[in-house]
């Protein structure tokens, strides 16, 4: 096919050929799905997924080019398409007073994608993942219908959750109508706390889940012994309008400072510079600090201010590691670190935070309890037998791995993890019979049992 | 299908009987993602005793019938492969090392040899970029030989078929370059197996296991050239550009 290109996920470390196309109005995303290859269709975003679970290899990708958004200011719901940006969707929010339910840590994915994965943000343990806040979605199925479905709707609530953290499997998210939040500022009052051990940093968030709707902890996997799980909290809500003395509070127009080179290649992550940098963000923390105000984009989307950031791990990428553990595994959170730490694997991220209630949806990742997540070069020896080990202890404290952002999970645990995946293939295999939507990260996983 | 660390979920071998190719599939089975391993070979009830030891560490293995002289069963043994899902890694590991001596004055079989060791290897390598073009992904491995690198005369059809092989898979690199597949050219030195058994070990030869290590280690790390051992490389970059008169004297031991 022409337009066939390599694609990868933004952890660069899997890599395969797909064709991709735009979809021009509905009825061209019909012919899209309805006549696709035998190597099936994936809608595709901003391609912010660390692993493969946006690529299709041999197959189709597609943008669905469905771009408006259309907020009610009166009721903060705004009507917006699947390849809109949280970054676009928050730009035209703001000056109107609303803001996002929930964001990750990047502004830069779509909203289809957001759905795809059921993404959570900083205020997991108040506001759910982003599934929740959506009044209904419109899901082109593999037939090439058109259906709205919705979680209140009782004829189509199950095929609603099982799009919902449903890794782009049950069609294309053609757009949704998602509730937002009100907000007086562009800003976030924010505290600091840093802290000397995994203890201390544990009880500081747990402190936190009743008074402050947004938390999180970044985690120093370098420091061991006393130390161990040191780390910084922040630790934020959104500020009220008098609190910006200066021009209009709900500005909001963040800019990218730099951006890596596209040819970059070359890995300047390793355990040396890894190391510098995790001993300098600890100590230019204060110890306590509080009412400090943050604009959003500072708060909650630090990495976007370096473009294409991912190839600063060079030609092999990296990957993400996300688990969660319930909240009486704490012993599984401690010894997840002191694995990480002992066997000396370089993790320039670690980010540490609670989780809320649980969604309906038989793939969302979130469930009550301590969320881990870090970033690590893939070249490092021995990754995949730790990263092993860490699975198994998951698992057996009851918990999981992010499938939207994991790339190794071993497939036979993917069951064990997410008890509820028979319920969910069987809604997916009514919608899609003839196995028109494939992913690699399906092939990889039989999530559906078997890809073609 | 392949994941973002390297590790693999099935695995075909073309010369299923091969050690190094054998010492590869061993060598991916420790990253513990293998599902099935597909052993391609002239006599299918050869590969048996591999088949029961990968079967031991819980890894399904099954023969088909490969002949390399016969290029238009190829396509059919591939798709065979992938009856179960996508093939992530070929290892074309063919080849005939024949007499030279006997090879000298027998212009039949120098042909045979031709015929297996080039032209079957290379038929099998365009049916297997045909099938990864189809699935969008994969890797071919293929075992090249440092013989092919300055072909001696004690070693000549041999070296000249590893040499065209040699060249033949870095063209098909260089095509692929930067797409979702990978090509990795494997050139070991003197390697202890059965088909050198009875013959004096070159300097720095090396074993399969040894191969297959490097082999795979190459291969997570995107490298397109394999050598084993690692300093081999270093010495072929003197002995290629020996003049002719110095070679002839080189090569001519062992």
């Amino acid at each position: 096919m022409a337009d066939r290109r390599p694609v990868t996920g933004w952890g660069r470390s899997t890599r395969s050929d797909a064709s991709l196309v735009r979809g021009v109005g509905i009825d061209d995303l019909r012919r899209v799905v309805t006549e696709s290859t035998p190597r099936g269709v994936l809608a595709r975003g901003m391609g912010r997924s660390y692993n493969d679970s946006a690529q299709n290899a041999g197959g189709v990708l597609v943008d669905t080019g469905r771009r408006h958004i259309e907020l009610d200011p009166s009721t903060g719901i705004v009507d917006v398409g699947s390849a809109v940006s949280l970054d676009e969707l928050m730009r035209s929010l703001l000056p109107h007073g609303w803001f996002v339910p929930v964001t990750p840590g990047t502004r830069l994915v779509s909203v289809g994608g957001a759905i795809a994965s059921d993404v959570h943000g900083k205020n997991h343990h108040v506001d759910g993942s982003i599934g929740v806040h959506l009044e209904s979605l419109d899901l082109m199925t593999p037939d090439g219908a058109v259906r709205t479905v919705a979680p209140a709707d009782p004829a189509s609530a199950a095929v609603f959750w099982a799009t919902v953290g449903g890794l782009g499997l049950t069609g294309l998210v053609l757009s949704c109508r998602l509730r937002c939040t009100p907000v007086e500022s562009s800003r976030v009052l924010v505290e600091t706390v840093r802290t000397r051990d995994l203890d201390h940093t544990m009880r500081v968030l747990v402190d936190a889940d009743e008074r402050t709707r947004y938390s999180v902890a970044w985690v120093d996997l370098i420091a061991g012994g006393a130390a161990l799980g040191r780390g910084v909290v922040t630790l934020g809500d959104h500020a009220p309008a008098e609190s910006v003395t200066a021009g209009d509070p709900l500005t909001f127009s963040p800019d990218q400072l730099a951006a890596v080179p596209p040819w970059y290649d070359v890995s300047l992550l390793n355990r040396l510079t890894i190391r510098a940098f995790n001993e300098l963000w600890y100590r230019k923390a204060p110890k306590h600090r509080v009412d400090e105000l943050q604009p959003i984009s500072a708060f909650f989307h630090p990495l976007d201010m370096l473009g294409r950031w991912n190839r600063l791990y060079g030609r092999r990428g990296f990957v993400q590691y996300q688990m969660v553990v319930p909240d009486e595994a704490t012993e599984t959170v401690r010894a997840t670190i002191e694995t990480l730490v002992g066997r000396r694997v370089p993790s320039f991220l670690a980010v540490l935070k609670r989780f809320g209630a649980a969604n309906e949806a038989p793939l969302s990742f979130p469930k009550p309890g301590w969320t881990l997540a870090l970033d690590i070069p893939a070249g490092v020896a021995g990754l995949p037998d730790i990263l092993d080990e860490l699975d198994a202890m998951v698992l057996e404290a009851g918990g999981r791995v992010y499938l939207a952002k994991d790339g190794r999970v071993a497939p036979e645990l993917v069951e064990a993890m997410y008890p509820r995946l028979d319920e969910w293939r069987a809604v997916v295999d009514e919608l899609d019979p003839d196995h028109r939507i494939c992913s690699d990260l399906d092939r990889r996983l039989g999530l559906r049992r078997r890809s073609p | 299908m392949r994941d973002a660390l390297g590790a693999v979920q099935r695995v075909l071998v073309l010369g299923g009987t091969s050690e190094i190719g054998l010492a590869i599939v061993d060598e991916l089975v420790s990253s513990a993602r293998l599902v099935e391993v597909v052993l391609a070979c002239r006599d299918p009830s050869a590969a048996a005793p591999a088949i029961e030891r990968l079967a031991a560490v819980g890894v399904s293995a099954r023969s088909v019938a490969f002949d390399a002289r016969a290029p238009e069963t190829h396509a059919a043994v591939l798709d065979d492969a992938a009856s179960a899902g996508d093939v992530d890694v070929v290892v074309v590991a063919v080849g005939v090392l024949g007499d030279q001596e006997t090879l000298r004055r027998d212009p039949v079989a120098t042909a045979a040899l031709v015929n297996v060791n080039l032209a079957g290897c290379a038929s099998a390598m365009v049916a297997s970029a045909a099938l990864f073009e189809r699935q969008g992904h994969g890797r071919l491995v293929v075992l090249s030989s440092v013989a092919g690198l300055r072909v001696r005369p004690s070693n000549a059809v041999y070296g000249s078929t590893k040499a065209g092989l040699d060249g033949l898979a870095l063209a098909l690199a260089d095509s692929l370059h930067g797409s979702g597949i990978g090509v990795v050219v494997v050139r070991p030195g003197f390697v202890h197996t059965r088909m050198t058994a009875g013959l004096d070990p070159a300097p720095l030869s090396t074993d399969p296991q040894t191969v297959a290590r490097l082999t795979v280690e190459g291969m997570r790390a995107g490298r397109t050239v394999v050598w084993a051992p690692r300093s081999l490389r270093w010495m072929f970059l003197v002995l290629r550009a020996l003049p002719a008169p110095l070679w002839r004297v080189v090569s001519a031991r062992g």
